[in-house]
């Protein structure tokens, strides 16, 4: 049913709309590779929109070259993969706020390397230019048929979590998350699984990112600032951390609330913060468990 | 040969001699019980052996190997299992869950555990595990939302999980009401039935201790004032002393 909504929804919409849904989609991608790290196995992450980033430049940098969309992809999820794992490292060592530090810090070393580094980046100037990929010889370079692409791989990437997630895989990460002493006297790899959870994560945020770069075809360092790691940290929690649907609500909430909100020009910063800030205080733990809570009380 | 040989095993914490010079034996399949006041040094032991905390000198065999200093990992993948003092279970999962999860570690290798059935093929044994301990009403439920006596059992199930060779059990029955004490007691000795693995087991209540382990060992203050039967022990004069005041 709610595919059927998603397949419908930008029928009714002039342009703005359906890029609004598009970028929707591409928070979704990434909102679901941080809830594996942060919901599903436990870790702190303030530092996701680094690997955004890393996906979004290193795609915008191989199309440029000519290199087809369907090798970038691959491509800049083994980078963010491989740089999720080094990123892990921190995280055997130190949890809580000292690994949300370390992350941080992280986010802002990317950040300046892609504004100081004109020779590859851009810097501020960014990237410009970037064709629409094409599927086939099926051209995606109408908003429209740009949609249905990236509403597609999210689905299909979706499949990926959800097959990781009930996978034994999904038991360990579950496990290191609630009580890591105890899952290593079982025999869990604690360390292998803590890797792994900021491994993928991070791959899942470089997907997204390759997309990104092919919505807006033009990329600067702004978008990839520690600020987007908050709002993708808000994403998950307000949906509902560790669980499945929670970047889906999440993504909504954050993204299409300031655009209804926008009535009240500067007063929807107030109004959007208080409403996270009750929502965190009624419902901890996320608005999908709203639905725990009816099907308690029945 | 034994099957755990612990070699005058030393903790000390700057000043305060935790564990000081502790050697024991435990054969294959054998039931050993550990008792002694508070602070005398159990936990500390069980730590040490576990590769928990690296002791300050002292070794320890297990089947004949140094095992000494090894991770709590390579203890548990060499098939040495445990429970905790406190409470340990995986709160947001159900309690099957936290059964398979339990032994799915020992099964197979890690990616190929990313594209196994997601039950790891553990769903039966898990349910074995679940009748025995008699949690059928509460399998489903997230184990934290369960009792206190409930979730002790489902961390002592998860130990024997994989059936392991050896499992140091710490306190298994504090907490618990009478009753449940007495099928613990009855549990683990099927267990060990079962299973065949050797127990070591930390208990301050004496009776369960006393029809539970034909072999007990008592600590005090680091070290080992007294062993051998449990009747032995305790009616041994400085057990009763340091033990229990009399
Ligand atoms: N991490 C630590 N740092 C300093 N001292 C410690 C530490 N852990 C234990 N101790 C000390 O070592 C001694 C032995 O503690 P241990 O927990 O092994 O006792 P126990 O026999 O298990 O007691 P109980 O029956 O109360 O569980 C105590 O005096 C304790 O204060
Ligand atoms: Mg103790």
């Amino acid at each position: 049913m709610a595919l059927v909504a998603l397949a419908l929804a930008p029928l009714g919409l002039k342009n703005y709309g359906i890029y609004l849904l598009t970028l929707w989609c591409v928070y979704v991608m990434a909102g679901m590779g941080l809830n594996l790290t942060v919901g599903y196995a436990g870790q702190m992450s303030i530092g996701h929109a680094a690997f955004l980033g890393i996906g979004a430049y290193t795609a915008a940098i191989l199309m440029k070259l000519g290199v087809p969309f369907g090798f970038v992809l691959p491509v800049a999820a083994l980078n963010c993969f491989l740089v999720g794992l080094a990123l892990g490292f921190p995280a055997l060592r130190v949890q809580h706020h000292y690994l949300a530090f370390a992350t941080l810090g992280f986010n802002v070393l990317v950040f300046l390397f892609i504004r100081n580094e004109e020779w590859l980046t851009g810097g501020t100037f960014g990237i410009a230019g970037i064709q629409r990929p094409k599927l086939f010889s099926f051209s995606l370079d109408s908003s429209l048929s740009f949609y249905y692409f990236v509403l597609v791989s999210t689905i299909l990437l979706a499949f990926v979590l959800w097959w990781i997630v009930r996978s034994p895989w999904g038991r360990a990460f579950a496990a290191l998350r609630d009580n890591p002493i105890r899952a290593e006297s079982l025999g869990v790899n604690i360390m292998a699984y803590t890797l792994l959870a900021f491994a993928i994560g991070a791959a899942f945020a470089g997907i997204a990112g390759c997309y990104f770069t092919a919505l807006v075809q033009f990329i600067e360092p702004g978008p990839f600032h520690v600020t987007t790691s908050l709002m993708m940290l808000l994403m998950v929690i307000v949906g509902g951390s560790g669980k499945f649907f929670g970047p889906m609500l999440g993504a909504a909430i954050v993204i299409l609330l300031p655009e209804w909100l926008r009535f009240m020009k500067d007063w929807y910063l107030v109004v959007f913060g208080l409403s996270v800030v009750c929502l965190m205080v009624w419902l901890p733990g996320g608005l999908l468990s709203l639905q725990d809570r009816f099907f308690r009380k029945a | 040969m034994n099957f755990l040989e612990v070699k005058n095993c030393v903790k000390h914490y700057g000043a305060i001699r935790a564990v000081d010079g502790v050697s024991f034996a435990v054969g294959a399949g054998e039931i050993v019980g550990v008792i002694g006041p508070n602070g005398s040094g159990k936990t500390t032991l069980f730590n040490s052996i576990l590769g928990q905390i690296r002791p300050t000198s002292g070794r320890v065999e297990f089947c004949g190997e140094d095992v000494t200093g090894l991770s709590p990992l390579e203890l548990s993948r060499r098939g040495v299992g445990r429970t905790f003092q406190s409470l340990q279970v995986f709160g947001k999962l159900s309690v099957r869950d936290n059964l398979i999860v339990a032994a799915q570690e020992f099964k197979g290798t890690l990616h190929g555990r990313l594209l196994a059935a997601p039950d790891a093929g553990l769903g039966r044994h898990a349910d074995e595990m679940i009748e025995l301990f008699r949690l059928e009403r509460v399998a489903q439920l997230p184990a934290g939302s369960l009792s206190y006596g409930q979730q002790k059992l489902i961390d002592i199930a998860m130990a024997f999980m994989p059936a392991p060779r050896l499992v140091l059990l710490d306190e298994p029955c504090a907490g618990v009401n009478p009753g449940l004490v007495d099928q613990l007691r009855e549990l683990l000795l099927e267990l060990n039935r079962l299973q065949g693995g050797s127990f070591v087991v930390i208990e301050h209540n004496m009776d369960f201790i006393m029809r539970l382990c034909p072999h007990v060992i008592c600590m005090v203050e680091g070290r080992v004032l007294a062993e051998g039967e449990p009747e032995t022990v305790q009616s041994n004069p400085a057990v009763l002393e340091a033990y229990l005041g009399k």
